[in-house]
């Protein structure tokens, strides 16, 4: 689907921890296995990040979908020369926001309606703020957002208004650890 | 406005004339409290043989009377300033300052031709530092603060090192290189002179910023750096008069001295810790006395500025961790009015602080107390700029390969070339032990704080126009943005987790759930935690009431109508979400001015008291109030489940669902739904799944609290 180019080194570190979250070894992740991150599950997003590891439909996660998913936080390349045939590689700009839009967008319908964004806030701000007032933060957030005026924010919507700072943030925001430290090797490509 | 003037100048007037009058009546006294060393001159009084009806009796309150006499006229001044048009945006407040002292002293020395009042190590370090360096601590917008610690402490420690080294040594070089007039100046006392003049105070480069609302991370990394900066600068400075005390000074001593340095530093952040926890939680008791509440926070600082000075530790550390420590806690526990007065007074004690520091400058400027040498001068002034600038450059070199948001070019300019000089340097010159070159090093100081302030503050407001400073966006879609960072900054965390590695949300993270759990419920009132959501419930529907009721009631619209928001709302959200959402991007920071306090702070402040609203649903209020409690009971853990338990009036079914096999109707019931019964995902019926999500968000749509 697309390149992945992650250094060997952090290939073998990344398996190395994919041995140690599949407790029973049994050669995929199950959603089990990451809620056992016992920080994840504190996390307000946490259900949502272990979801975005599987693809729909599927109940198990295998390392090669593992690193796919985690090859979106490395830090994108900037001039990247723009083969039109090659696909984008995992971690351009385009992927990235993809993958903070599939956050939000949890039935995969290609938009940011009304109430998943409610649901994205109520899980964000917790028992501490009224509905009231999340309704008017989430109306607000869509009004910024939504140019044609449809009342859910599709991606190119989503990659216009908010993330405009965030692109570049989610850029440089990257997990360190990931970064490339020799030159890529193009690990995996599938279909 | 024309109007005004002649009356300013009548108010100004007779107190200009008083001065002037007063002074050549000498100081017959040489005891005029701690701030004043006086020269004794007494003139004769004729003492009374019978009664008077009317008498002068101006010894009797003179030194209060003038320092009184000071400070209003600097207070006249300012306000002048502020009335007088365009002024305040080309000069900052600090020249104002610096010009009534020359002022002051011109008058002085004009009428008195004879030594005049001068500092004492006493009065400077015990009276007039501790509120400048409190003010600055208190109004340290926190989190920012502590997310560019790493950059902040690499500047502060590093820089200031590299500054004081390089200009001591080159100094030393200088002095070597002509013996005749500059021999007897030894290496320490270049090294001594090297510290304080690194010593760095740009608040009037942060009024500037004022101005031109640049971004918070600019703003912070000047902020917090010049404010570490000082308390480096005095640590070093201790360490070398300690050291021009010594007949001689070997490796050793130099070895104890850096350890020295460490144990000073961490000393003050320790003592400072426990003094602000200390205030933390006695604020939590003072809900029935809370005239007095600001008076807690001024004595527990003060106090742990004592103790740390006692122990030899560093009192500027400890005061501005004590303030940073109990700010959150005392302005949750602590009356609106109260957070008021503590503000007020902070900037009035720092500002007339600042004052008197600077009127003595002025004062010692005109005197003949001057040497002058100009090879001294001029590599002085020379060398602060030179080290500076290259000190920020390579440091910023270094700093940016770690540093997520890069340190641009720009950012560096301004770094460098609003390192001003400031009241501390003044005053730390002032105070070394006398030796023969002492005058010529006040002359240099003097000559470097007039330059930096005058030349230097005036034109880095057009010099960095032209740079063309990347500007905080003022007109912002904060909303979305401040939702998208704050998930990303969970992502990350979480992804981090997933992967097994500690980067630097998870501190983060864990730091505030500590704070959460154990802090918060210990050092704040009970019925103050759930303040904030409360009282922003109430301020909005005191808002709305106010509006006339013209707007709908406060009952949840299943159907939001898309009604543009107005500015109010928008404040609200904003205010709603910089606070719960935890956002270290907070952008609603101004800038920090020793002489303002920001519009934001006080219009935060609602002038009627708030009464409880009947028609508020109390049972929202109630569910608020117990359910926050439960929430912090470590329902965070399971979050699943306290999410679930949390739900009772409206289905959040953010983790359930998905899991589970659990159809719709159970979950249209309003149970908790139990992710212990959870299932794998059956993997035959995706799309039954994606219709129960449908239906679930849509449930949720029309949910209202019952």
């Amino acid at each position: 689907m697309f390149l992945i180019s992650v250094s060997a080194a952090h290939l073998l570190r990344l398996y190395e921890r994919f041995q140690f979250l599949d407790k029973d070894n049994r050669g995929h992740l199950r959603p089990e296995d990451f809620e056992a991150v016992l920080e994840l599950s504190e996390n307000p997003i946490g259900d949502r990040i272990v979801e975005a590891f599987f693809k729909p439909g599927q109940e198990t996660v295998d390392f090669p979908s593992f690193v796919r998913v985690l090859a979106h936080f490395r830090p994108t390349e900037k001039n990247r020369n723009r083969d039109k045939g090659q696909p984008d590689p995992a971690n351009s700009r385009t992927r990235k926001l993809k993958f903070a839009f599939r956050l939000y967008d949890r039935d995969r319908d290609g938009k940011i309606s009304r109430a998943e964004l409610l649901q994205v806030l109520r899980e964000m701000l917790g028992m501490q703020v009224t509905e009231e007032q999340l309704q008017s933060i989430a109306e607000r957030a869509i009004q910024e957002a939504d140019l044609d005026k449809d009342g859910a924010i599709s991606f190119d919507e989503f990659r216009k208004v908010g993330p405009l700072e965030l692109g570049s943030a989610f850029i440089l925001l990257t997990v360190r650890h990931l970064n490339d430290e020799v030159s890529s090797l193009s690990y995996w490509r599938s279909g | 406005m024309a109007v005004l003037w002649p009356l300013y100048l009548l108010i100004s007037g007779p107190l200009w004339a008083c001065l002037a009058l007063t002074i050549p009546d000498g100081h017959p006294e040489a005891h005029h409290g701690p701030l004043f060393n006086t020269s004794p001159v007494s003139p004769s009084v004729d003492l009374p043989n019978a009664l008077r009806v009317f008498s002068l009796d101006y010894h009797h309150v003179q030194a209060p009377f003038e320092i009184v006499l000071w400070i209003m006229l600097a207070s006249l001044a300012k306000l002048g300033f502020h009335w007088s048009g365009r002024v305040p945006a080309v000069v900052p407040e600090s020249c104002v300052l610096i010009m009534v002292g020359l002022l002051v002293g011109g008058v002085i020395y004009g009428v008195r031709h004879s030594a005049p009042p001068t500092l004492s190590a006493d009065a400077f370090f015990l009276f007039l530092l501790p509120p400048i360096v409190l003010d600055a601590g208190y109004f340290l917008p926190g989190r920012l603060f502590f997310e560019n610690l790493g950059t902040i402490l690499w500047y502060a420690v590093l820089g200031t090192l590299w500054n004081v080294l390089g200009i001591g040594l080159c100094l030393y070089g200088v002095c070597l290189l002509a013996p005749s007039s500059l021999g007897d100046i030894s290496l320490l006392h270049c090294l001594l002179f090297g510290s304080l003049i690194a010593a760095v105070d740009p608040v009037a480069v942060l009024s500037v910023f004022q101005e031109m609302h640049v971004n918070e991370q600019l703003h912070i990394l000047v902020f917090g750096e010049s404010l570490l900066n000082d308390a480096v600068t005095v640590v070093l400075y201790k360490l070398f008069e300690s050291f021009l005390r010594l007949p001689s000074v070997t490796g050793l001593d130099v070895l104890v001295g850096g350890c020295r340095v460490v144990v000073v530093g961490l000393g003050g952040l320790f003592v400072g810790l426990f003094f602000g926890l200390l205030a933390a939680l006695t604020s939590r008791f003072t809900f029935r006395a809370q005239v007095i509440a600001p008076l807690f926070v001024f004595l527990y600082s003060y106090l742990s500025y004592l103790t740390s000075e006692m122990l030899h530790f560093s009192g500027i550390m400890a005061i501005v961790t004590c303030a940073v420590t109990m700010k959150q806690y005392v302005e949750a526990n602590v009356s609106e009015r109260s957070n008021t007065s503590i503000q007020y007074f902070l900037k009035m004690w720092s500002s007339v602080s600042e004052t008197l520091i600077f009127i003595f400058l002025g004062v010692s400027t005109i005197q003949d107390i001057h040497m002058w040498s100009w090879p001294f001068v001029c590599s002085t002034l020379l060398l602060c700029l030179v080290m500076r600038a290259t000190g920020v450059l390579f440091l910023t070199a270094v700093v940016n390969k770690l540093r997520r948001n890069a340190v641009t070019f720009r950012d560096q300019f301004i770094i460098a070339y609003g390192g001003l000089r400031g009241a501390i340097c003044f005053s730390l010159v002032f105070l070394i032990d006398d030796f023969p070159k002492k005058r010529l090093f006040i002359t240099t100081t003097i000559v470097v704080i007039l330059f930096t302030v005058f030349v230097q503050g005036m034109t880095i407001k057009p010099l960095v126009e032209l740079l063309d400073v990347k500007r905080k966006k003022r007109a912002l879609p904060t909303v979305s943005e401040e939702i998208h960072s704050r998930l990303l900054d969970h992502l990350l965390s979480g992804i981090e987790d997933v992967v097994g590695y500690w980067g630097q949300h998870y501190w983060k993270d864990r730091f505030e759930q500590f704070n959460k759990k154990y802090l918060r419920r210990f050092l704040i009132g009970e019925h103050h935690r759930a303040h904030s959501s409360i009282l922003r419930v109430y301020q909005e529907v005191e808002r709305r009431e106010q509006r006339g009721g013209d707007e709908a009631p406060p009952v949840v619209d299943p159907r939001p109508s898309s009604r543009p928001l107005l500015p109010e709302e928008i404040d609200s959200i904003r205010r709603i979400l910089s606070r719960n959402l935890h956002n270290f991007n907070n952008k609603q920071t101004a800038a920090y001015s020793r002489h303002t306090l920001h519009q934001e702070v006080t219009a935060d402040k609602m002038r009627k008291p708030l009464h409880r609203h009947r028609s508020l649903p109390e049972r929202r209020v109630d569910n608020t109030i117990t359910l926050c409690p439960q929430q912090e009971d470590g329902e965070f853990a399971k979050s699943y489940k306290g999410r679930a338990r949390l739900s009772r009036s409206h289905t959040v079914c953010s983790a359930g669902p998905r899991w589970s096999k659990l159809p719709a109707p159970s979950v249209q019931a309003a149970q908790p739904v139990d992710p212990e019964a959870a299932a794998v995902c059956p993997q035959d019926a995706p799309p039954t799944e994606r219709a129960t999500k449908k239906q679930l968000s849509f449930i949720l749509e029309e949910e209202k609290l019952v």
